[in-house]
């Protein structure tokens, strides 16, 4: 299969008046036509400040460096109006908050049919009707009637199947799914799943899915990276990295995650400690202060991402971690 | 919205009362009358005169006089421009003083929506620093100072603009007086327009109209500007109050024959009819002016519903 996006050493500086914040360390990553990768890790870890890197729309302080290559062809650093070629029209993007990212003062309308109009040329008629065929196919009821109210008229689920129905306008062969489902209601985060599921299936269209939750990756996602301070320490197949992760911070967020399966589990386990401050990470490999396998090539050296096995990557000084998942109290 | 704005006429009755009440008194506080400063009067005319005004009777009973006529839409005669009422003289100042009150409005609006703009699109850029320095000096430099300056600058040493009058109502005549009043608006404006717009260029809504591909021209034009312009429109109301006032001053500098003119001179004149005229036109206008802008409010914001 053909790649869409190639991102190699992909860094990201904020400069901030208390010093400069490394928020996006060398990471490179393909994603191929009709795939769908997982992007995971904690708040903090860099993984949304790649996708607006690549979207060029980084905060005016951030500076991104590297190589973002969309079909072959060099996107990063692209003025807008050239990027505007190719945002919103065959790579778009969606945002956690969806009572925000409408615009509240345009009517839904306007807002969808503008992209047909800019990208498309198309005239006002057929963006309308294109564009309310958009909102029935995510499950909008009576979208004919509704296409002309305000997006505070919607609740925040419905925001979020339009706010996808405007994101498929222009039929992507990317989509960039910024935690979709983290502000909605957990029956409500089922149903944005289900639908970006059949629409990954009905469209071809490859998802980057943005997300700290595991379980939203093990429903949707092909493969997964697993992002921890600005770096990617794991990366493989949603099964290896779920039955067999081997960075124990990958362990360690699949430990974190509540399961109902486990009898007598009464107390879900969490890692200890914060994630380290990027504007002064440690010598050695940022997971050191957190970790329970830390011994001292940890301290010393950071641990390169290094291949290992089919499509699989870590970046541990760890010959092997044992795979197994920790129960409540039990010694590392 | 049509029920809500009948609903707030209605309150401005209450409100116009007390306005009334309050400067028909405090306006007789003041020491002296109509006619203390004409060359002294033979006691018997005085007493006359008095008495044709009615000003010989108790203030509360003149009051209530004047209350009444105001219910018949009369507002009494000038007691020092002879042979004109009070009515005639606020109709023939009105004109010059909504021209010049709307055009100085209308002009902060667009010189100040724009520069604030701009600022805002070059946030701490040396076109952000110098319109919001500019701006500060327009804030704190007061019209009487600013309208003689300008006066003397472009009237006098380079004698491009007529300095008073307000001629047959050419252009030239009103630029000065307009832009003095206007000053201060605009640089407020601006400063408003530019921390309300650099907000919104943040805001998650304008993140995803960049992410949509859309030109910056319409993400500022469509998407920014309308929700940058709320607190500009919520300060239309404290504007409109502040260029009346201030056209009282400009108008008088100026020349230009407007009812603000008239009210310096009434109340120097204790020409109490006029005074009361006038005060009665600006409190009416401030409050319906006001009521423009939240029901503008309510056309720019579909979240705000008047029922």
């Amino acid at each position: 299969m053909s790649n869409i996006l190639e991102v190699s050493s992909l860094d990201t500086r904020f400069a901030t008046p208390e010093g400069e914040v490394h928020a996006v360390n060398d990471v490179s990553f393909h994603i191929e036509a009709g795939e769908s990768v997982g992007v995971v890790g904690e708040s903090g870890s860099g993984k949304t400040q790649i996708f607006l890197s690549i979207m060029g729309l980084l905060a005016k302080n951030g500076q991104a460096t590297g190589s973002v290559r969309y079909r072959g062809k060099e996107i990063l650093g692209l003025p807008s109006r050239e990027l505007n070629k190719i945002r919103g029209v065959t790579l778009s993007m969606i945002f956690q908050d969806p009572m925000t990212s409408l615009n509240p003062y345009l009517r839904i309308s306007k807002q969808m049919t503008e992209v047909l109009v800019e990208h498309k040329g198309a005239g006002e008629a057929e963006a309308r009707r294109r564009s309310i065929e958009l909102l029935d196919r995510v499950g909008i009821p009576s979208a004919k009637d509704r296409f002309d109210l305000y997006p505070h008229e919607f609740s925040g689920g419905m925001r979020q199947r339009v706010m996808i129905a405007m994101a498929l306008l222009c039929e992507p062969d990317l989509l960039i799914a910024d935690e979709p489902t983290t502000a909605l209601d957990v029956t409500i985060q089922a149903q944005i799943l289900d639908l970006m599921a059949d629409l990954k299936r009905d469209f071809n269209t490859a998802i980057i899915m943005i997300t700290h939750d595991l379980g939203v990756v093990a429903g949707l996602c092909d493969r997964v990276m697993v992002m921890y301070a600005g770096r990617v320490v794991e990366t493989g197949g949603v099964r290896d990295i779920f039955y067999r992760p081997q960075h124990p911070y990958s362990l360690g967020l699949l430990n974190s995650t509540p399961r109902l399966d486990e009898a007598g589990a009464t107390q879900l386990s969490t890692i200890p400690g914060q994630p380290p401050n990027l504007q002064a990470l440690p010598t050695g490999c940022a997971y050191q202060e957190r970790c329970p396998y830390v011994f001292e090539a940890c301290r010393s050296r950071e641990p390169a991402l290094q291949s290992f096995g089919e499509g699989r990557a870590k970046a541990c000084h760890l010959e092997r971690l044992e795979g197994k998942r920790l129960k409540e109290g039990e010694p590392a | 919205m049509l029920s809500y704005a009948l609903r707030r006429l209605v309150t401005a009755v209450p409100t116009l009362f007390v306005i009334i009440t309050v400067a028909f008194f405090m306006m007789r506080l003041a020491p002296g009358g109509p006619f203390d400063s004409d060359r002294a009067l033979p006691p018997e005319i005085e007493k006359n005169i008095n008495a044709a005004y009615d000003l010989d009777k108790p203030l509360v009973e003149q009051y209530l006089i004047y209350l009444g006529r105001i219910l018949k839409g009369d507002f009494g005669p000038s007691l020092k421009i002879r042979d004109f009422s009070v009515g005639e003289l606020i109709a023939s100042g009105a004109p010059a003083s909504m021209e010049l009150g709307f055009s100085a409005i209308l002009l902060a609006l667009v010189i100040g929506v724009s520069f604030g703009t701009l600022a805002a699109l070059r946030q701490n850029s040396g076109t952000d620093f110098s319109v919001m320095s500019v701006s500060m000096i327009g804030i704190a430099v007061p019209n009487f100072v600013m309208a003689p300056l300008l006066s003397l600058v472009l009237g006098v040493y380079f004698d491009l603009l007529p300095t008073s009058g307000w001629g047959s109502g050419e252009l030239r005549y009103k630029v000065l007086p307009v832009v003095a009043l206007a000053l201060p608006q605009i640089a407020y404006v601006a400063r408003l327009t530019r921390g309300s717009m650099v907000e919104v260029l943040h805001s998650n809504f304008v993140r995803t109209a960049r992410a949509k591909g859309l030109r910056e021209q319409l993400v500022v034009v469509r998407h920014a500007l309308k929700g940058a312009m709320m607190p500009v429109v919520s300060y239309l109301g404290p504007a409109t109050a502040a260029v009346m006032t201030g056209s009282v001053v400009i108008e008088t500098i100026f020349g230009v024959p407007g009812i603000g003119t008239y009210f310096v001179n009434a109340a120097l004149n204790r020409d109490y009819p006029l005074v009361m005229g006038v005060v009665i036109v600006y409190a009416v206008l401030i409050m319906l002016l006001n009521l423009v802008v939240d029901l503008l409010y309510a056309v720019l914001d579909p979240k705000v519903r008047y029922g």
